[in-house]
């Protein structure tokens, strides 16, 4: 019914002639523009896994990603590549080239022996680059690339006198690629009808491994995409069915929440250490995988509603977070489940460690931050920033010792219209979430005084972070803000008009499968927008473009 | 505090501190093997010693009546919050009373003020400034010659961080601790100009090798890209070129430079936002910083001490500095708030010490100091508003001769752009007048300049 009254408004606001709302199929709606994305740390860690085993190690400095919008899938698609984060990428290469190719390694990873180690041999360079080549970059190899590679690995050869330096070469070349830092996508003109791009089907092939499994395609979906299978709906079913089946889904979907929960940012998470003697690097880092165990546990291995992860008790639990949630832990090492009784008030994922403490100053809890993520990350809605000039002067009273909670203080912000306006979309819900300190401990009272963790959610009242967990499950747009995450984080940015329609019945099917996010991954990657594009890249990027050129240009002059 | 050993270090008057138990016992040569008979330039290759610029920000900036000079000119009595500079201020001009002129545009908070400063102009929305920034257009004309083409660090440990950006998709890292500075510079890679002897690592041709092989495929990769990408694309192969010019370098033996000292390696130190340990690790990236300039492998760099909003915290406090800004009380009696100032100082201390050790490297007839200028600058003048009027500005060292430090000019609310004109005048580039909008201008600061 919500689908419908939705739909309705869209096709009387937008789209008044175009397509009959209220029909069962999935609508056809022509895809935005491609995208050009830097491959994230992650991902470049999961291509070396994947091509060469996990006992390569990758060691360096990752130039920081960019999070736009949100996310950093939509970031990545901005960024580029400086001559600092150049030197990284070349040396990490170097370093893992020279693991590849040693002695320990190289039988399993080289495919033959040359005929002598200090002399060229052309064969077995070529069965090399064949066998890591297309999976590094994503493609079949073409001529002209095992041509150019295999001369300048001979040429190695000649100067070092040692066969594997030229395959040490070959390895490097492969990983310093822009083909393989940045994933390009390439879409061109379909039938007769100007302006429909289709992305081509190498393309198409990187879009559902990444959206799925974080990582690149495999030799399964390669061979299918070179065949020409993703082009037929069934074909693409084939392989779509398939990857929602493998253990690698879980990859996938942990990716997607650690971008959405914006989980890079506890590399710079820090804590007083006199306030929070509990906190500690290993504590931080055990919170995150805590919350990412909980959701691959529920949406993957459990196939659950997307709603329930807010009032879930089933959680997982390590020695180091014992003392935070205050709880015994039996296991010295490793993960062990659990789950929280009846009436404890960790319930649901806003109750974890990972959110208080990420969303917390170093010495103390803040409601408005924790609001201001929940309201922008899981509800997609916008919060506009502080205003530049508000006199702060008006509320120096917080250091008045009768303001004891949060609460008292920030009611005093709430005292002026230009604040009130903003924090009362921040504020309900974090001030919910003050019975969790600035590390995620549970308390219930602040200076002395009561915490009241009463509120309102959007129109629903909530008397403690147990019921807030629920309101939030309940909200309306929680299905529509994933819906819209999801969609954002497989296109590498925000929907274009045409788009809309297919976000709408997303977010119909989603409610009818009850939240369950497989259905909602498969719908997307079976969308027709999903395979095709408008055009290479907005005009509005242009203008960036033609910035950089013009300075280039200015230089040049000097 | 344990300055970096250097050879040339212990000779000198004012780098300060104990040796301990180094053994001294180096071979000094003699000036006249470096430079010509004036001191002015390089005798190898008879090419001036390099001009350096620099940039050096801290967050949250200060309070104005505790920070801006009253009097103008030379005689200048340093109020409150400048007196610890009061060791190094005859190297150091102050300019206050300069803006980032918002013109209409919004002010984005601890954001319009730096970005304003450094591209001339405030950002017309939270992703796009006004141009690129000042260190990216002096090092696209300066930074060509060296190893790279310019050095960012953070010494709150936050490697994004950087305040040097061709464009908001273009954020130069920074160096996070000073060990990977330490690394980067002076690490594999890293030609002695001083060694005497030379033999080129036959490895770098065959590094050199990869990267062509990679630029071999850029016509046909650029051919599937819309306009956007293929920019973004002209950036990575911009920054592919830089290493190339790199593996260049170390094919050919370096110049001999006689300020060239390799310091000895940093320690692992403990990398947070506590006071403390952004001030140690300030320092020990300042004294590697100062001998990668010596050493000519850049003349460009950006140094973070504090971010904008400064996360600084002290151990035990609830609050950051840029919380505190908001939300501690002025002090009725002393018209400011104590606790946030504490910060203002604590990044004054570090600025002076920053000078300080460009200062105590001799180069020429002077120290490196002396060829370089390194502006100071913060995003804010009171952080409690957000100000972007009236902001802290100061400019150390002499640029090989053409600033004349020891002034403090009141802006008299025009312009920071007027800064960045002077700065790329004074580095040779050939503009005449700079900045978007209101501020865009064409009148250098005069009275800095020699």
């Amino acid at each position: 019914m919500l689908f419908a009254t939705r739909c309705l408004l869209l096709c009387a606001g937008l789209f008044p002639l175009v397509i009959a709302c209220g029909s069962d199929g999935p609508p056809d709606a022509q895809g935005g523009p491609v995208a050009m994305r830097r491959l994230t740390q992650g991902q470049y860690r999961q291509a070396i896994a994947d091509v060469f085993g996990p006992e390569i190690e990758v060691v360096g400095r990752f130039e920081p990603d960019n999070r736009r919008e949100g996310l950093v899938a939509v970031g990545s698609a901005t960024v580029t590549v400086t001559p600092s984060g150049f030197e990284q990428y070349e040396a990490m290469g170097a370093h893992i080239a020279k693991q590849v190719v040693s002695e320990d390694h190289r039988e399993v990873l080289v495919p033959c022996e040359p005929d002598s180690r200090a002399r060229p041999d052309a064969a077995c360079s070529e069965a090399f680059l064949r066998r890591v080549g297309p999976a590094l970059l994503r493609r079949p190899l073409t001529a002209s690339d095992i041509t150019s590679r295999v001369m300048a690995a001979n040429r190695a050869v000649h100067l070092s006198g040692d066969f594997y330096a030229g395959l040490e070469l070959i390895v490097t070349s492969l990983l310093v690629s822009p083909e393989f830092l940045f994933r390009m996508e390439v879409a061109s003109p379909r039938g007769e009808t100007t302006g429909v791009l289709r992305v081509d089907d190498l393309t198409l092939a990187s879009r559902l491994s990444y959206l799925l499994w974080n990582a690149g395609p495999d030799e399964a979906l390669l061979s299918a995409a070179d065949r020409g299978d993703l082009s037929s709906t069934e074909g693409l079913a084939q392989q779509v069915d398939r990857m929602l089946a493998s253990p690698r889904l879980a990859d996938g979907v942990r990716a997607l929440f650690e971008d959405v929960f914006r989980f890079d940012e506890f590399e710079n998470l820090g804590k007083d250490v006199i306030r929070y003697p509990v906190f500690s690097a290993q504590v931080a880092e055990d919170a995150r995988e805590q919350t990412l165990r909980v959701v691959v546990d529920h949406l993957v291995v459990r196939q659950g509603d997307y709603r329930e992860l807010f009032t879930t008790r089933r959680s997982f639990m390590t020695r180091a977070l014992g003392p935070v949630y205050a709880v015994p832990v039996r296991s010295e090492t490793g993960w062990e489940a659990m789950e929280f009784p009846e009436g404890d008030p960790r319930v649901g994922l806003l109750a974890h460690a990972s959110f208080n403490m990420l969303h917390a100053h170093p010495g103390r809890s803040s409601a408005t931050l924790r609001g201001q993520f929940i309201r922008e990350s899981l509800l997609c809605q916008g919060v506009p920033p502080a205003p530049a000039d508000v006199d702060f002067g008006l509320f120096n009273e917080d250091e008045n010792p009768k303001y004891k909670t949060a609460r008292d203080r920030l009611e005093v912000h709430s005292s002026d219209p230009t604040c009130r306006n903003c924090h009362r979309l921040t504020d309900p819900i974090g001030l919910g979430l003050e019975v969790f300190d600035g590390v995620g401990r549970y308390r219930t009272v602040e200076n002395g005084a009561p915490i009241d963790a009463s509120g309102d959610l959007d129109g629903h009242a909530f008397a403690n972070n147990m019921e807030l967990g629920k309101a939030f499950a309940e909200s309306p747009i929680l299905g529509a803000c994933l819906v819209e995450n999801v969609y954002r984080y497989a296109v590498g940015r925000d929907p274009v008009n045409t788009e809309r329609r297919l976000l709408s019945y997303l977010e119909g099917r989603l409610e009818e499968s009850d939240y369950r996010l497989g259905v909602l991954l498969r719908e997307v990657a079976m969308s027709e927008s999903f395979a095709t594009a408008s055009s290479p890249r907005e005009e509005r990027a242009a203008t960036v473009s033609d910035r950089l050129i013009a300075s280039r240009a200015r230089k040049e002059s000097l | 505090m344990t300055p970096a050993i250097t050879r040339r270090g212990f000779l000198r008057k004012s780098l300060r501190g104990t040796f301990g138990g180094a053994a001294l016992a180096v071979g000094l040569p003699y000036l006249e093997v470096f430079l010509n008979s004036n001191g002015d330039a390089l005798a190898a290759t008879g090419a001036p010693l390099p001009r350096r610029f620099g940039t050096w920000f801290f967050g949250c900036g200060m309070n104005p009546n505790r920070w801006n000079p009253k009097e103008e000119g030379r005689d200048f009595a340093l109020p409150p919050e400048l007196q610890p500079i009061a060791r190094v201020r005859e190297h150091i001009s102050v300019i206050s009373g300069l803006s980032v002129l918002l013109a209409g545009e919004t002010n984005f908070v601890h954001r319009t003020g730096v970005m304003g400063t450094l591209c001339g102009g405030a950002p017309p929305t939270p992703n796009e400034n006004a141009g690129p920034t000042l260190d990216v257009l002096i090092s696209d004309v300066a930074g060509g010659a060296t190893r790279f083409r310019s050095l960012e660090m953070a010494a709150h440990g936050v490697a994004k961080d950087s305040y040097s950006r061709r464009s908001e998709n273009v954020i130069n890292p920074s160096e996070p601790t000073p060990l990977s500075l330490y690394s980067r510079v002076f690490g594999p890679g890293f030609n002695d100009p001083n060694a005497g002897e030379f033999e080129p690592d036959p490895k770098t041709l065959l590094r050199k090798s990869v990267l062509s092989l990679v630029s071999e495929d850029r016509s046909r990769i650029e051919a599937q890209l819309g306009q956007a990408d293929r920019a973004r694309l002209d950036e990575y192969f911009t920054s592919l070129r830089q290493l190339e010019r790199q593996l260049e370098l170390q094919l050919s033996a370096p110049p001999p430079l006689e300020a060239c000292e390799i310091p000895r390696q940093p320690e692992e130190t403990p990398v947070s936002q506590d006071v403390a340990h952004v001030v140690r690790n300030h320092q020990l990236m300042a004294q590697v910083l100062a001998l990668a300039l010596a050493c000519d492998q850049t003349r460009v760099f950006n140094m973070v001490f504090s971010a904008g909003a400064s996360g600084l915290h002290l151990p035990g406090s609830s609050d950051t500095h840029h919380t505190l800004t908001h939300e501690e009380a002025r002090d009725p009696a002393l018209g400011y708030q104590p606790e946030a100032t504490r910060f203002v100082i604590h990044g004054m201390e570090a600025w002076a010490t920053f000078v300080e050790t460009l200062e105590s490297v001799p180069e020429g007839d002077g120290t490196l100091l002396d060829h370089s200028v390194v502006m100071a600058h913060s995003e804010t003048s009171d952080a409690n508003s957000h100000s972007v009027t009236g902001l802290p500005i100061m400019l150390a060292g002499r640029a090989g001769g053409r600033l004349l430090p020891g002034v403090h000019v009141g802006g008299g609310g025009e312009t920071t752009a007027r800064v960045g004109l002077t700065l790329q005048q004074v580095m040779g580039l050939n503009v005449a007048s700079w900045g978007t909008q209101a501020n865009r201008t064409s009148r250098p600061i005069s009275e800095v300049l020699a």
